[in-house]
């Protein structure tokens, strides 16, 4: 059902580190290898070698610079994935019942063959987490690796997130955020976590974690302390008396 | 956003009709027999043809029953109970008026206004989404409620149609100077949809991915945007003032035919720039709009 659950048992989602983030793709990667062969629709790709290729991912990687008032420019590495949002617009307007957040733990699922494949949801959602498999013409999602975090047949180190799991920096972390104790929850109090446009009343569960801030610049040259020789004794005497020669 | 043709002519043809359907079913145009089964038939299909098209925009047209399923929070769901309703109920009435049965007018009263209900679900499918600012506005069904009584009025052959197509002039002129300041009135940015604006100028350093994909297809649409101003003012002309000003000067059956044709058109045009011109607030994490 499309209506959204009034409150969830947990609330899964990923805390993702934009200062540890080196942008290196690799939860892309990870992300488009293990939803190609699970859960649903593999993830089409079109033309993949012609001139104008185009695919279906679920975790994109941006890049942006940013110039503080004071101090040089940061390159900073911006993961989009689905947010898991609490007040869900994608699963409200869907016309089928195909999208629906679960009250369990609060994932935002498509069920894949309800989908009509209108698109509705991807208008509503103002992250541009959802994207069309143009193969299967159904609406493709973050699952939040829901076939990998439950699953009993991999091992426990396993049991997480394949975009979590295959960051080589750690940027990104899975838990529950309605668990104050959890790592997620700790981790985003600690760093001033926040949630994308709050102002658009989406509730996002995921948290952004700020990068941090930068060490002050010297300018001054390291040399600068041996070059102000205080001396003294002779040395000194010489010092003054060819000083006012 | 993407201007999809099987949505434009869905939400042209089907507005007109249902507007038509509005004004049938109230008994404005007194129409007996063949005439009747004519303006009836027109207005069915309008709005059929108009429905049929907007299947071909889904990725799973086979499966386009179940949207029937969500009324309780989708608005899409709404329109397809709304506008079987209004088709079913209009039926008998379109019966009578046809064979002359002298069925009550209340049926078709109320399938007139399950018509009218039906363009206003429409509207709510795009007024609904916040993501879209330009659209997230009560101008948004206000205008295809106009489309849909002004272009039901001239189909309909109403001496009144001048007065409504004046009245959808003014609702352009108003929906566009609004429009054009949603945006920014909603103070959205690369920054603040990032939250990297909490440390400075944000730009973008090096696009997600090189090549296209279904975001930026579908939701970055900004192709011809450039002609916006020129296609308005032939949208104004062709859906509102030239088909106003022949209706005021001539009220004869040609006139209304070539009113219609030109309100038609010029409906298609201001359709096309509703959506081509409609940004949504994705758009700003690859630093386009
Ligand atoms: S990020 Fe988008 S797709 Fe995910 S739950 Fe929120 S609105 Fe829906
Ligand atoms: S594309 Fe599928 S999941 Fe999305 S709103 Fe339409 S039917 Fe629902
Ligand atoms: S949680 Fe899974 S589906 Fe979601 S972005 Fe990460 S790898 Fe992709």
């Amino acid at each position: 059902m499309t209506s959204l659950p009034v409150s969830t048992e947990k609330r899964l989602g990923l805390a993702i580190d934009l200062d540890t983030c080196v942008g290196c793709q690799a939860c892309v990667t990870a992300c488009k290898g293990w939803n190609d062969q699970g859960y649903g629709a593999p993830l089409s790709d079109q033309n993949p070698y012609g001139a104008e290729p185009s695919g279906v991912f679920l975790n994109r990687v941006h890049s942006y610079a940013v110039q503080p008032i004071e101090g040089a420019a940061q390159t900073i590495n911006f993961p989009r994935s689905c947010l898991h949002c609490e007040d869900a617009p994608c699963v409200t307007v869907c016309p089928t019942g195909a999208s629906y957040k679960r009250s369990e733990d609060g994932i935002v699922l498509v069920n894949e063959d309800a989908c009509i494949g209108c698109g509705l949801c991807a208008w509503a959602c103002p992250y541009g987490a959802r994207e069309m498999d143009a193969a299967a013409g159904v609406m493709k999602k973050c699952t939040l690796c829901v076939d990998r975090i439950y699953n009993e047949n991999l091992p426990e180190e396993d049991r997480e997130p394949a975009c979590v799991r295959g960051c080589p920096t750690g940027a990104r972390h899975f838990g529950d955020f309605a668990d104050p104790d959890s790592k997620v929850s700790r981790l985003s109090a600690e760093r001033g976590g926040y949630a994308l446009m709050p102002d658009l009343g989406t509730k996002p569960v995921n948290r952004y974690l700020p990068p941090r801030k930068k060490d002050v610049r010297h300018e001054a040259s390291v040399l600068a302390p041996l070059l102000d020789i205080k001396v003294s004794g002779f040395v000194g005497w010489l010092d003054r008396v060819l000083g006012k020669i | 956003m993407n201007p999809a043709p099987s949505v434009i002519v869905f939400s042209v043809l089907s507005g007109a009709g249902f507007g038509l359907l509005f004004f049938l079913g109230l008994g404005f145009a007194q129409a007996m027999g063949w005439t009747a089964f004519l303006w009836w038939g027109m207005g069915y299909a309008l709005a059929i043809i108009g429905l049929l098209a907007s299947t071909f925009h889904l990725g799973n047209p086979g499966r386009a029953w179940r949207a029937f399923t969500q009324w309780r929070t989708s608005w899409l769901s709404r329109e397809a109970w709304a506008s079987v309703a209004a088709l079913l109920i209009c039926a008998p009435m379109a019966l009578s008026d046809w064979l002359g049965l002298g069925w009550p007018r209340a049926i078709g009263m109320v399938g007139g206004v399950l018509a009218l209900a039906t363009v206003l679900t429409t509207s709510m499918i795009y007024t609904q989404i916040k993501a879209v600012p330009r659209w997230h506005h009560w101008l948004t069904p206000v205008m295809f409620l106009g489309f849909a009584l002004a272009g039901g009025a001239v189909l309909a052959a109403q001496s009144f149609a001048p007065i409504f197509l004046a009245a959808l002039a003014l609702i352009l002129l108003a929906i566009w100077q609004v429009g054009d300041g949603q945006f920014a009135r909603k103070a959205q940015s690369l920054g603040t949809a990032t939250g990297l604006d909490r440390i400075g100028e944000v730009t973008v350093f090096e696009q997600a991915h090189t090549a296209g994909n279904y975001l930026l297809r579908e939701m970055i649409f900004a192709v011809g945007r450039k002609h916006a101003q020129r296609l308005r003012a032939i949208a104004l002309a062709l859906a509102a003032v030239i088909p106003a000003v022949l209706l005021a000067i001539s009220a004869g059956p040609w006139a209304f035919a070539v009113a219609a044709v030109c309100h038609v058109i010029g409906a298609f045009a201001a359709r096309w720039l509703f959506f081509a011109e409609a940004e949504h607030v994705v758009g700003l994490f690859y630093g386009k709009r």
